[in-house]
């Protein structure tokens, strides 16, 4: 087990490897640079900016700057200038400067937008499993009624609403017409608890009001997919024969169905939770836009038309990580839900 | 009590009558069973059909044309979708029937064309991924040993990264590349975007991401079929590599591929939504459906109606969509069936 873990990280190295290069190259290839929009900027001032980020410099000598930092660049290409960089390199764990936000570094950026979008997607994705699952497994249970019937039409309808459409509606229907809830706002400001949860002292009636609507958004589409995929497998693993055995030897059916059935179909659920907790958690663009949220969405596509090439890459590395980090906890988490799965 | 008994004949001729219908009959009657998929397929059409009067008949209006003295104006019944101190603000017109936006263009005829764009979306994107993907998977599983080896390592490679990132950049890459001086093989590409109004890029961004899926779709059935005996008769009979794969491997795995490319376009209508929505779409005027919901986003408060009549046709193109694609799954595939 300990082995798998640490060959699946090694594994890591190169995908994210390929994943920063990739971008890295990409994001310098569109046409346009971070102080383009500045109109006006006299050229020796732009001169200097080039300068201080490294845009200057040869790509090859960026990249190795912005991996390792600006000593090994000294170090590797001679040039001890370089020493007087700011860049300490991504294996130290600093993402840069950003080229937009002047004097913020991109972890700064990171730290006041992540929590945000995380606890809206924490909670979407506890709402999407809160309701996927009974759902898909009250549909499996009674195949065929009209229960199955609505539920599965119901799923269908809601997995091709997509964001861009519930979120207006919502809207439309609980603010404008209802007036019930607030139109957009989120009710947690830093400092975060533990830097991720909302202050205790915000935890009130007011921000659960506006959290209602984007996470709706957000988890119903999840939700529909989930209660899809629970339905699908639970169908295929109360025909097997062990179930069979459990009920011949006399358990009660609330034993067979929680215990033995439901366990063994959860994995397909389980291997969509990966890539939808690093989607979710770390902002959809959509709804943080809809309702007015300051997460990490809108960086996701605002860095890409300011062309700032650091927090583009931080967002982009950020949200890689989630998704191999939550894949390796889905393939651990398949060694529980089914013992027969070895890892070797 | 009188018992009608077939003749010989009789009973013959029904075993030859259920006999006629080919395997394709069977599925497709499956198909006319299945009420949801049916009408799913008739809105489809509707929408085609729509889209294609929206372009030649000249009685709509068009859909660029401005109308300065009537921006944001509503037909009366329109009413009940405004918030209620709505009368205060509201311009009332009878020459838009779905209103006009707040560039006073006809909404009416920017949704007619906006299906167009949507519609070209699901059909060219979704043929060209299947096409990349089939032939990738397909040529990779039937050739198999290292080639197979290091084709599926790339197609892994390309699966870990973070999809919406990569169509992003794109797009931002493409777009900005059709607003600079070009010549040969780029200034033809942009001419060709320009003339479609930004589609074409569009097309290629969406479909370059997307075909990796069909590939490993389309490599598992390969390998499932290649080892069949009716391949080992090809070859025993000379046929070529190239004509197995092609004309007898092909024709068996092209089904549940077909039906797994139905499935994706909801998500190739969603992506060309939300890039339009943020900008990296279609060039604006052309009216897509992601383009109106994001340009009447900032007066949703005073004009929901702007919002929503987009929204609802993209919600029900891919609620089509959907249910036509389980349809021709649970038709064509029943070995996919829940």
């Amino acid at each position: 087990m300990i082995n798998y873990i640490i060959r699946r990280l090694l594994g890591f190295i190169p995908v994210l490897f390929g994943i920063t290069l990739f971008t890295f190259v990409l994001v310098r290839a569109i046409p346009g640079g971070p102080f383009e929009s500045e109109k006006g900027l006299p050229p020796q001032v732009e001169a200097n900016r080039m300068a201080q980020y490294h845009l200057d410099w040869p790509m090859s000598k960026q990249f190795i700057s912005y991996l390792f930092g600006d000593d090994i660049v000294a170090i590797v290409t001679g040039d001890e200038a370089a020493r007087d960089g700011t860049s300490r390199g991504l294996i130290r764990g600093d993402f840069g400067l950003s080229t937009k936000y002047r004097n913020q570094t991109v972890t700064d950026i990171i730290k006041v937008a992540l929590p945000t979008s995380a606890q809206l997607g924490i909670m979407s994705l506890l709402l999407a499993l809160f309701i996927g699952v009974p759902m898909g497994t009250l549909a499996a249970l009674k195949q065929n009624s009209w229960i199955d019937y609505t539920s599965t039409f119901a799923a269908v309808i809601f997995m091709s609403i997509p964001n861009i459409v519930l979120a207006p509606v919502l809207i439309w229907i609980l603010a404008l017409k209802l007036n019930w809830l607030p139109v957009a706002g989120w009710g947690a400001k830093p400092p975060f608890f533990l830097g991720i949860f909302p202050p205790p002292s915000s935890l009130n009636k007011e921000y659960f009001q506006h959290a209602v609507m984007p996470v709706f958004a957000l988890g119903t589409g999840s939700a529909a997919v989930i209660a899809r995929l629970t339905r699908a497998s639970l169908l295929q693993v109360i025909r097997e024969d062990y179930i069979r055995t459990a009920r011949a030897k006399g358990l009660t059916e609330r034993v067979v169905i929680v215990i033995h059935a439901l366990k063994n179909s959860l994995i397909p659920v389980i291997t969509i939770l990966g890539p939808l907790f690093a989607a979710l958690v770390t902002g959809t663009f959509i709804v943080e836009q809809f309702f007015g949220i300051n997460g990490l969405g809108k960086h996701f596509v605002q860095s890409v038309g300011n062309r700032d090439y650091t927090l583009l890459m931080g967002v982009t590395l950020l949200y890689s990580l989630f998704l191999v980090g939550s894949n390796l906890l889905v393939d651990i988490a398949y060694g529980w839900l089914d013992p027969r799965i070895r890892f070797d | 009590m009188a018992v009608t008994e077939l003749t010989l004949e009789q009973s013959d001729a029904a075993i030859l009558e259920r006999k006629e219908r080919s395997l394709f009959q069977e599925s497709l009657s499956r198909l006319m069973k299945n009420k949801v998929a049916v009408v799913s397929a008739v809105f489809i059409l509707l929408l085609t059909f729509v889209a294609f009067l929206a372009a030649f008949v000249p009685i709509f209006l068009d859909p660029l044309e401005q109308d300065l003295l009537a921006t944001n104006s509503i037909p009366e019944w329109m009413l009940f979708l405004l918030p209620d101190n709505a009368e205060n603000y509201v311009k009332f017109s009878n020459v838009y029937p779905l209103g006009s936006d707040h560039l006073g263009r006809d909404m009416l005829s920017r949704t007619m064309h906006g299906a167009r764009i949507s519609l070209s979306v699901a059909i060219v994107a979704s043929a060209i991924s299947l096409l990349i993907g089939t032939v990738y998977g397909a040529i990779s599983g039937y050739i198999g040993g290292w080639v197979d080896n290091i084709m599926m390592r790339i197609v892994d490679f390309l699966y870990g990264f973070p999809f919406l990132i990569v169509v992003i950049l794109l797009q931002a890459f493409l777009k900005a590349r059709a607003r600079q001086e070009s010549e040969g093989i780029w200034l033809t590409l942009i001419n060709i975007n320009n003339s479609m109004g930004g589609l074409f890029f569009l097309f290629i961004a969406i479909s370059l991401i997307n075909w990796i899926g069909m590939a490993r779709i389309a490599r598992g059935s390969v390998l499932s079929y290649k080892k069949k005996e009716f391949v080992e008769a090809a070859h025993a009979l000379g046929a070529s590599e190239m004509r197995i794969l092609f004309k007898h491997l092909l024709p068996n795995i092209i089904g549940p591929l077909i039906v797994a490319e139905t499935l994706a376009i909801p998500g190739y209508i969603f992506t060309e939504a939300f890039l339009s929505f943020i900008g990296l779409g279609v060039d604006p005027p052309t009216p897509s459906w992601g383009i109106m919901i994001s340009e009447a986003v900032q007066g949703i408060r005073s004009y929901p109606n702007q919002v929503l009549i987009p929204a609802l046709l993209l919600s029900l193109t891919t609620l089509a969509f959907n249910f036509m694609g389980d349809g021709l799954r649970d038709a064509f595939d029943p070995r996919m069936k829940e």
